[in-house]
């Protein structure tokens, strides 16, 4: 049950990109087309899980038992940075279908906050290994289903039409926002 | 502190070593060019040379599925560093431009309020766009959406408007239209464009034996860019001074304002235009596409083959000519005389096709000095054959080799030569064309004191230009109309010193549309002249075929009319390396048809030398009329006076051979450009207000 909670509260309730804004340049970058969405949303799927995971046994193996707690973000960008490089020739190498699926995305993901925030989320929720495994997982969707949502509104909202002003990034933000709130409306679910 | 250094320096050693370890784990050969030539591609990843962005189009070039050409955003450097890198020959990349058919664009009335999405695409589906016109432009912008580098803009009259110098020819805004309004194209492939059924055409252009745009350099002289109003014409005509002045304009007679008032007088623009580039003291460049190393024979300098071997150095083809007479320049300078188009004009003209790099031999004929064999063993790819038609027809009369009696085109050849003819007093022209027309006119400029012109049908059947025919009725040449010769009488000395002829009254219509002339019985009649001149029409001159010693040639088929047969849409000749045109093709007929030909022969030249099927265009119009485009009543026409054509005084001309026609004044020119609706397809710009004009 804990870990359905969880699971729930990343998607909905805690949505990485709607509820605690972070990973927005992906979100209005790759937004345009359904296509690159879906791709970005897979990638960031993939990564997500993958750092979750690294980041939780560095914490706990690493920054914790040598009692370096205060060097938890430094540490967790090389590490990231250097897992998203490891798979990404891991991929090549092992599973090129695959990575010529997500390939070009990959790299944009190096320094993506959604990533970031989220592996420090489950730090600061001292989440057990599964639970944070799961919370990644759930936030990673999350970012995917805003991602691949927003995607189709302004696949449609381009062929609207908009006032000069207000065209392209400008119409993106204001749908965002619109969208963030009624996430908001999950709030005090779990 | 030394803990957190080193901590970081641990995670960091940690993190080095696993990745350089995994390089070597996972590593997979890649070849380093492919790097190399990304970074000299233009990394746009616009998508324009058909992969998905510049990586993949790297690594098409490396692996050889692609030219180092390949990419059409990156610069001539950008393509040379790539072909270095990929240590091969640069090759030629001809780099496309986007152009826009439709001028129509709010002109064009609505059929339907559209309140759908704002997408072209959406509205196409619903009866082909909310637009009258079934082709134009329908105006939401599919275009400036798909155009990655801001080159395309809907203009202010509702059609899109391209930025040539942010055009990179990707392609893009073509596949977005849903209709056909947007073309990415070469020079080439513009130059060897040619009028098809669904094309935005108004009807003069679509008339227009050439197929120039007439409206869009009406509308170039409009706006006072004369050097651009000479160049669309040059994109079709490559002798826009002598079609200017000898020109007999098909085109006006489909003239929209024709319909309600008189028609705007096409020619005699096109006549001020080119002039103005002749006045000016310079020549306009002429755009060439690079080198393909083709070479082609061009056998005839008439406007055919100068029109042909024009087309296909501007597609980048080498093209040597080869004529029979002293200079070039065919029956422009041979069969019209100088005071219709002056020899120093056409020098002029000439030369400003040569200087594009052709070559040409003078003083040697196809079947006496050289042949197909020794054209073949020089190395030529393709022959074109435009040897005109130059022999005249005989009467079949008793007497008609007389002292005193000439054929038509030898005698205007001969005269324009320069050559000594012993004239007589009196002279009678047998015939009603053109050169029977330009005989006369000649005859009389050569101070005779009196020419007939005989001619068995009446002046509403004549074949000469109506203009021509006025001109000689005011300097006084008599007509004798319903009579065929019968006979030439010679004198004492066997000189010929009258000319009997047979009246004739008009019967039934013939196979030509024009009432069959029939004799009246027992009505011989005799005219006194001292010369008689019969110009009664030509035909090609094929001793070619006999004179060759090789077989090859012998296989040339000809017609009943003794001009070379070919398709008539490819104008490939019986011998598949053999394209012809003009007379030799058609016989006897327009300076524009000719030119039309030629570019047409240069055309399907250009496809053979490719290795391509040799096909006619898709939906060819060939002067077939859209019929949507011709109106039978057209609105919104104040009458205007057509510009008057400037001309000497019939006092001054008879006693010279100067030209008689003269150029529009610059205000005049501009006033009768003023009369031109600005026609397309269907819309236009009407004078006076008028549903479509809002």
């Amino acid at each position: 049950m804990e870990y359905f909670e969880i699971f729930i509260a990343g998607i909905f309730i805690n949505n990485i990109l709607l509820a605690q804004f972070l990973g927005n340049c992906p979100f209005l970058g790759t937004s345009k087309k359904m296509e690159t969405a879906v791709g970005m949303a897979m990638a960031v799927i993939f990564v997500l899980v993958m750092a979750g995971m690294i980041t939780w046994i560095v914490d706990t193996y690493l920054l914790k038992a040598l009692d370096v707690e205060y060097l938890r973000t430094v540490s967790f960008i090389l590490v990231i940075a250097s897992l998203v490089q490891f798979v990404e020739m891991f991929l090549k190498k092992s599973i090129p279908a695959l990575y010529a699926g997500l390939g070009i995305f990959l790299p944009l993901i190096t320094t993506n906050c959604a990533v970031m925030g989220a592996c420090l989320l489950n730090i600061s929720k001292e989440y057990s290994f599964l639970s944070a495994l799961v919370s990644s997982f759930s936030y990673a969707v999350g970012f995917g289903l805003a991602l691949v949502l927003f995607a189709g509104l302004r696949e449609r909202i381009n062929l609207a039409r908009v006032p000069k002003p207000l065209q392209d990034t400008s119409i993106g933000l204001i749908t965002a926002g619109m969208i963030a709130l009624t996430f908001m409306s999950f709030k005090g679910m779990v | 502190m030394i803990s957190a250094l080193l901590f970081m320096l641990g995670i960091g050693a940690l993190c080095g070593i696993v990745l350089s370890l995994s390089s070597k784990v996972f590593y997979v050969y890649e070849d380093p060019r492919i790097a190399q030539v990304e970074n000299n591609l233009a990394g746009a990843n616009c998508g324009g040379c058909g992969y998905a962005g510049c990586s993949a189009a790297a690594e098409a070039i490396v692996t050889g599925k692609e030219a180092p050409s390949l990419c059409i955003v990156s610069s001539k450097e950008g393509i040379e560093q790539v072909a270095k890198i990929m240590g091969v020959d640069a090759g030629s990349a001809e780099s496309p431009l986007s152009y826009n058919m439709c001028e129509g664009g709010n002109r064009a009335d609505d059929k339907y309020h559209y309140m759908g999405v704002s997408s072209c695409k959406a509205m196409s589906l619903v009866f082909g766009g909310k637009r009258v016109c079934g082709v134009g432009c329908i105006g939401l912008g599919d275009c400036v959406k798909a155009c990655k580098f801001d080159a395309v803009i809907i203009g202010p009259n509702g059609y899109p408007v391209i930025d040539d110098d942010k055009c990179v020819g990707c392609g893009a805004c073509q596949q977005a239209c849903p209709k056909d309004i947007i073309a990415v194209n070469t020079l080439s492939e513009q130059l060897m464009k040619f009028n098809q059924k669904q094309d935005a055409l108004a009807p003069c252009a679509q008339t227009c034996p050439a197929e120039i745009n007439i409206p869009r350099y009406i509308n170039q002289l409009k706006e006072g860019k004369y050097k651009e109003a000479v160049q669309t014409i040059r994109m079709r005509n490559p002798l826009p001074l002598a079609c200017g002045r000898v020109c007999p304009h098909p085109c006006e007679d489909e003239c929209r304002r024709g319909i309600e008032d008189e028609a705007v007088s096409i020619n005699q623009l096109k006549r001020f235009v080119s002039d103005y580039e002749m006045n000016s003291g310079s020549r306009i460049p002429i755009k060439c596409a690079p080198d393909t190393g083709k070479k082609i024979a061009v056998v005839g300098g008439g406007p055919s083959g100068l029109s042909c071997a024009f087309f296909l150095r501007r597609i980048g083809h080498e093209v040597d000519i080869f004529e029979a007479m002293p200079k070039l320049g065919g029956m422009l300078r041979y069969g019209i005389p100088e005071y219709r188009l002056p020899k120093k004009v056409l020098d002029w003209e000439i030369q400003g096709i040569l200087d594009l790099g052709i070559k040409s031999y003078s003083h040697v004929r196809f079947g006496v000095d050289f042949g197909l064999g020794s054209l073949m063993a020089s190395g030529y790819n393709a022959v074109f054959l435009g040897v005109g038609a130059w022999k005249d027809y005989s009467l079949g009369i008793e007497g008609e080799d007389l002292d005193g009696c000439f054929t038509g085109i030898d005698f205007l050849q001969r005269m324009s030569s320069g050559e000594k003819i012993k004239l007589g007093r009196t002279a009678a022209i047998v015939g009603g064309g053109n050169t029977a027309v330009d005989c006369a006119r000649t005859l009389l400029r050569c101070g005779l004191e009196k020419v007939y012109m005989v001619y068995r049908r009446t002046r509403k059947e004549m074949p000469a230009n109506e203009v021509e025919i006025v001109a000689s009725e005011e300097e006084g040449i008599d007509f004798v109309f319903l009579a065929a010769p019968t006979r030439v009488i010679a004198n004492q000395e066997g000189h010929c010193c009258q000319l009997e002829y047979l009246k004739m009254k008009l019967g039934e219509p013939d196979a030509s549309g024009r009432r069959r002339p029939e004799p009246v019985e027992g009505s011989e009649t005799s005219l006194p002249v001292d010369m008689v001149i019969s110009a009664i029409g030509q035909s090609p001159d094929s001793s070619f075929k006999n004179a060759a010693p090789h077989k090859r040639i012998t296989e040339l088929e000809l017609t009943r009319w003794n001009t070379i047969d070919n398709d008539p849409s490819t104008l490939q000749a019986s011998i598949p390396y053999i394209f012809t045109a003009g007379d030799a093709a058609t016989g006897p007929s327009l300076v524009v048809d000719a030119i039309g030909g030629g570019r047409r022969a240069a055309r399907s030249i250009d496809l053979f030398l490719k290795g391509k099927a040799v096909e006619p265009v898709e939906h060819s119009l060939q002067q077939k009329r859209i019929r949507e485009s011709i109106f039978s009543k057209v609105d919104g026409i104040q009458k205007k006076a057509r510009a008057k054509m400037p001309e000497i005084h019939v006092n001054q001309r008879l006693d010279s051979m100067i030209e008689v026609d003269l150029v529009l004044p610059e205000e005049a020119a501009h006033k009768e450009a003023e009369r031109c609706l600005n026609c397309c397809r269907i819309c236009y710009n009407p004078d006076t207000d008028f549903p479509i004009a809002n």
